[in-house]
């Protein structure tokens, strides 16, 4: 394996082009967003919500209940604290939230507020006031890290606050699942319904198949409607043991068995046939049970849908920026149907992306991306929406994944995990390369003798 | 300094707001209840100057600040372009933790030198941001430097978030013009009949939409600030004659001090509705005669505004049949709300409500009298759960509002169209407002509303009705 200083580029250059990556408090904002009732606060100047909320609604097409302490030139010189007190009063006032998640940004945190601290002197000080709206806290500086390191804060922050310490109970059939932040809201129904196929019950924190998939509630509500309840979390140090979804979930398992004493397995991706195989295995050796019928179709159907999809993808090279997880989740795919990794940039040097295979991983931004998807002859661009702009300069097709996808419907659907997931990736992968095949001409075998030119050679099975 | 400025802004005597308050008042300056810690609504002055300046579309727009500043706001609006798409592009110094520490400038001064390397823009602007402005990086003297040493004109921007609001941000904007750019470049082929149209920025392409109408009276666009413009068409700027205010609110700044340093005349309008339109062409041609231009242009002026408005009405009318009888509610900061409510009044529709929440007097006073002295359909703020429950029992057809609210409608399962600066339609001018009334009828009208609006027939418990389908 190669050292660290090898695999990773560290992009050094002063002016980021196009950013890949997006904030920390955004990220943790998100997490809080997968639990009921739930109503994030911001503790920074309005602009930290503002965007990250227009960024949100786009993506979700959702109203996005976010809240600001407005921090103003003055209180920025004084402290923080009676912003974030009265934030929660008038919060609390208006729409009765169960949580009030907080997190804070760049400004509070170049101040160097003890928020924590005054979180807690909040609700002691104000506990007949609040009644039972909830209050917990993550420190998310912006200038440390990007969305998943916020969201696994938050995630740390709630197991702190909400999850009771073990007591040595179990209940066997029931499992935590601890989602990372590369899990649309599809993506986590499609896990909850494999593991409910194994007759488990899981607990998922944060749960954003829950407040985010669009639902119609019926009424108007001034929080989230649906997610993981106080009440779940107040269950979760009995379970069985927690899955662990995603490198970034690491510290947040770890908090979490060290809390609870419930053993935490980590999953490091669900995308890709053995990659699900894993997961199906684990899920019937908690349960004892066997791999239930419809999930053996599923595999089968993911296998068939491989077969028809390789032609599509040999010889092709791939340019990807993600977040380490989701890069880290998707790779596999590309390179397991015969595709090249030409081009990797993420925000991170994550460790594990070292055993990615792929000669190096560019730690940039989308300026990265598209000078590599240029310099490597790149036949797919593979990122967020803010790949669009590249897309057009390259006259490349662009695959969307992650967040945000701010110029999609149906983006809180995109499922890229489970049999399913993985089965209608390859397909859609597969008719984006068939939608942009290259067609044959003469001049193809102009040199003909030369070995070059077997740009056609896949388009026989296209039918 | 910043301070000095912001409160020179407070103090600005051509906003109208501003007139009407004590001493005591504007000190305090704009929006304060927008500022309410946990119920506060809208971007930050960094939000505001980026608004104001990004439409410039030729410059690099640098941003100098961690990655939430950019990597949450970059590429988010719908400012179009004719030309450049640089402007498009998110460029930020991406400030680290150790940057924090060391403090920002040097990372400042090479991005600046970098993107002018790559890029080679007429300009860079440079936003300041809330962490560099608390650590002390003096952005000013970075521009400064850079635009002595590398030949370039780098302009500060110096609205970091915490100062204020949106709407300071976008003065602030306009300062950062007043002071680095406008009159900077002189101009080979000024003009008699040379406008400049400030406060409007070509949302969803909204400048074209009302740009020919210009051209058919020989009225040429000098700068639009910042619509679809060119570094260069700012700096040369000061040779208009007349100046445009559109959105006054924002940007009233430029149009006073403009007037104060080259004597050009302003005037306030809006492309907002029928008669504003046609007021617009008026005022404009009535000042550029009183400063030398061509008197013939008076009436040549009164002959296309006839011509048009026929035309919009004509072709507005045609959709009576498919919307006589609507409701509406229309939900606006209220200014000029009055003359989308005369475009839907002609169409046959009524408005149960419109918010009047800023408005002016006179604004307030054309909608009473629009509304017939209704005074019950003026109203202020209206919380979302009244909003929600007018829709949901049919005391409004359809709403009409910007994206903040527009899930309180869709989630009622009822029309809404955006009318907001976000949207991705352009509503300018005479073929602006047929637009709308066009987009209005797409909505109102969708087959949709029907299907949705019928409930599942089952109750709460999924067990089926035994009447098949259900109550609607």
């Amino acid at each position: 394996m190669q050292k660290p200083s090898e695999k990773f580029v560290i992009a050094r250059k002063s002016a980021s082009t196009n950013p890949l990556k997006m904030s920390p408090p955004l990220g943790a904002a998100m997490a809080y967003l997968g639990l009921d009732g739930c109503l994030p606060l911001f503790h920074g100047s309005q602009g930290c919500t503002a965007f990250a909320l227009v960024l949100l609604v786009r993506h979700f097409k959702e109203a996005i209940p976010f809240q600001t302490t407005a921090m103003n030139e003055v209180t920025t010189i004084l402290g923080g604290m009676d912003n974030v007190e009265q934030a929660v009063l008038n919060i609390h006032k208006r729409a009765r939230p169960k949580v009030i998640g907080i997190c804070s940004t760049g400004l509070t945190e170049t101040r160097g507020e003890d928020t924590f601290a005054d979180v807690r002197t909040i609700q002691a000080k104000h506990a007949e006031a609040l009644g039972d709206t909830q209050l917990v806290f993550a420190a998310t500086p912006d200038f440390a890290g990007g969305v998943q390191e916020g969201w696994g804060k938050a995630v740390s922050a709630m197991i702190d606050r909400f999850v009771p310490a073990g007591d040595g109970t179990r209940t066997l059939r029931q499992i935590n699942v601890l989602a990372g932040a590369h899990m649309s809201p599809g993506d986590v129904d499609e896990l909850r319904e494999i593991i409910e196929a194994f007759g488990l019950e899981p607990i998922i924190l944060p749960d954003l198949s829950g407040s985010l998939d669009g639902h119609v509630p019926g009424r108007h509500v001034g929080t989230t409607y649906g997610g993981t309840t106080i009440a779940d979390m107040g269950r979760m140090h009995r379970s069985a043991c927690t899955l662990a979804i995603g490198e970034h979930m690491r510290i947040s398992g770890e908090r979490l068995e060290a809390r609870t004493g419930v053993p935490t397995r980590f999953i490091d991706g669900l995308t890709g046939l053995e990659a699900v195989d894993r997961l199906v295995v684990t899920l019937a050796e908690i349960s004892g049970k066997p791999v239930p019928k419809r999930l053996r179709r599923q595999r089968s159907q993911l296998v068939d849908s491989m077969l028809d999809g390789h032609f599509h993808f040999g010889g092709k090279r791939i340019a990807i920026a993600a977040e380490p997880d989701l890069l880290w989740a998707l790779g596999p795919i590309f390179t397991g149907m015969g595709a090249e990794l030409s081009t990797v940039v993420t925000t991170m040097p994550a460790p594990h992306l070292e055993a990615l295979d792929c000669a190096k991983v560019i730690v940039g931004d989308l300026g990265d991306l598209e000078t590599g998807a240029a310099e490597t002859g790149a036949d797919l661009l593979v990122t967020h929406s803010h790949g669009r702009q590249a897309s057009e300069r390259l006259g490349l097709p662009l695959f969307r994944v992650g967040f945000p996808q701010f110029d999609r419907i149906g983006a809180a659907h995109q499922t890229l995990l489970g049999y399913r997931g993985t089965r209608a990736l390859v397909c859609d992968l597969a008719n984006t390369f068939i939608d942009h095949a290259h067609h044959a001409s003469p001049a193809d075998w102009a040199g003909a003798g030369s070995g070059e030119g077997s740009h056609g050679g896949s388009q026989a099975a296209a039918g | 300094m910043l301070k000095q400025k912001v409160q020179e802004l407070f103090n600005e005597p051509g906003c109208v707001t501003n007139q009407g308050k004590s001493d005591a008042e504007r000190k305090k300056g704009c929006s304060i209840k927008g500022l309410t810690p946990g119920a506060a609504a809208g971007g930050c002055a960094y939000d505001g100057a980026l608004i104001a300046l990004q439409p410039i579309t030729d410059v690099v727009h640098l941003v100098h600040g961690p990655i939430a500043c950019a990597g949450n706001a970059w590429d988010n609006r719908h400012a179009a372009s004719s030309g450049s798409e640089l402007y498009r592009m998110g460029f930020t110094t991406d400030m680290s933790e150790l940057d924090v520490i060391h403090g920002g400038e040097k990372k400042l001064w090479k991005a600046i030198k970098d993107v002018i390397a790559d890029r080679n823009p007429p300009a860079v602007f440079v936003y300041q941001t809330c962490v560099p402005a608390l650590i002390g990086d003096d952005v000013e003297k970075v521009c400064e430097v850079a635009t002595e040493k590398l030949g370039v004109p780098v302009i500060p921007v110096n609205a970091p978030g915490f100062v204020g609001s949106k709407n300071l941000g976008n003065k602030l904007g306009g300062e950062a013009l007043l002071d680095h750019v406008i009159g900077t470049m002189e101009p080979d082929d000024a003009g008699p009949t040379d406008v400049n149209i400030i406060g409007e920025y070509n949302l969803s392409g909204e400048l074209w939409q009302v740009k020919p109408l210009f051209e058919k009276l020989g009225i040429r666009l000098r700068a639009c600030i910042t619509g679809d413009a060119r570094y260069r068409d700012v700096a040369t700027a000061h040779r208009a004659r007349v100046n445009m205010m559109v959105c006054s609110q924002a940007m009233i700044n430029v149009g006073r001090k403009m007037q104060e340093r080259w004597g050009i005349p302003f005037f306030e309008g809006s492309f907002y509705g029928i008669e504003d339109t046609s007021d617009v062409l008026r005022t404009m041609s009535r000042l550029l005669v009183d400063q030398g231009a061509d008197p013939g242009l008076i009436d040549r002026a009164e002959a296309l505004i006839a011509e048009e408005e026929e035309n919009a009405w004509a072709a507005i009318r045609a959709y009576k049949p498919r919307l006589e009888g609507r409701k509406v509610l229309l939900y606006t900061g209220g200014h000029k709300s009055w003359s989308v409510v005369s475009a839907l009044q002609e169409v046959g529709m009524e408005v149960v409500r419109t918010s009047v929440r800023k408005a002016t007097d006179n604004d307030k006073a054309r909608a009473l009298d629009l509304m017939e002295g209704e005074e019950s359909a003026l109203v202020g703020a209206i919380p979302a759960p009244e909003m929600y429950r007018m829709l949901e029992e049919g005391e409004a057809d359809i709403m009409l509002s910007g994206g903040r609210t527009q899930f309180v409608a869709l989630k009622a399962r009822r029309p809404w169209l955006d009318i907001n600066q976000e949207r991705h339609y352009a509503y300018a001018g005479y073929v602006g407002m047929v637009e709308l009334v066009r987009q209005l009828d797409k909505a109102v009208n969708n087959p949709m509303w029907a299907t949705i609006q019928k409930d599942a027939p089952w109750d709460a418990d999924g067990n089926l009705l035994t009447t098949a389908g259900g109550e609607g």
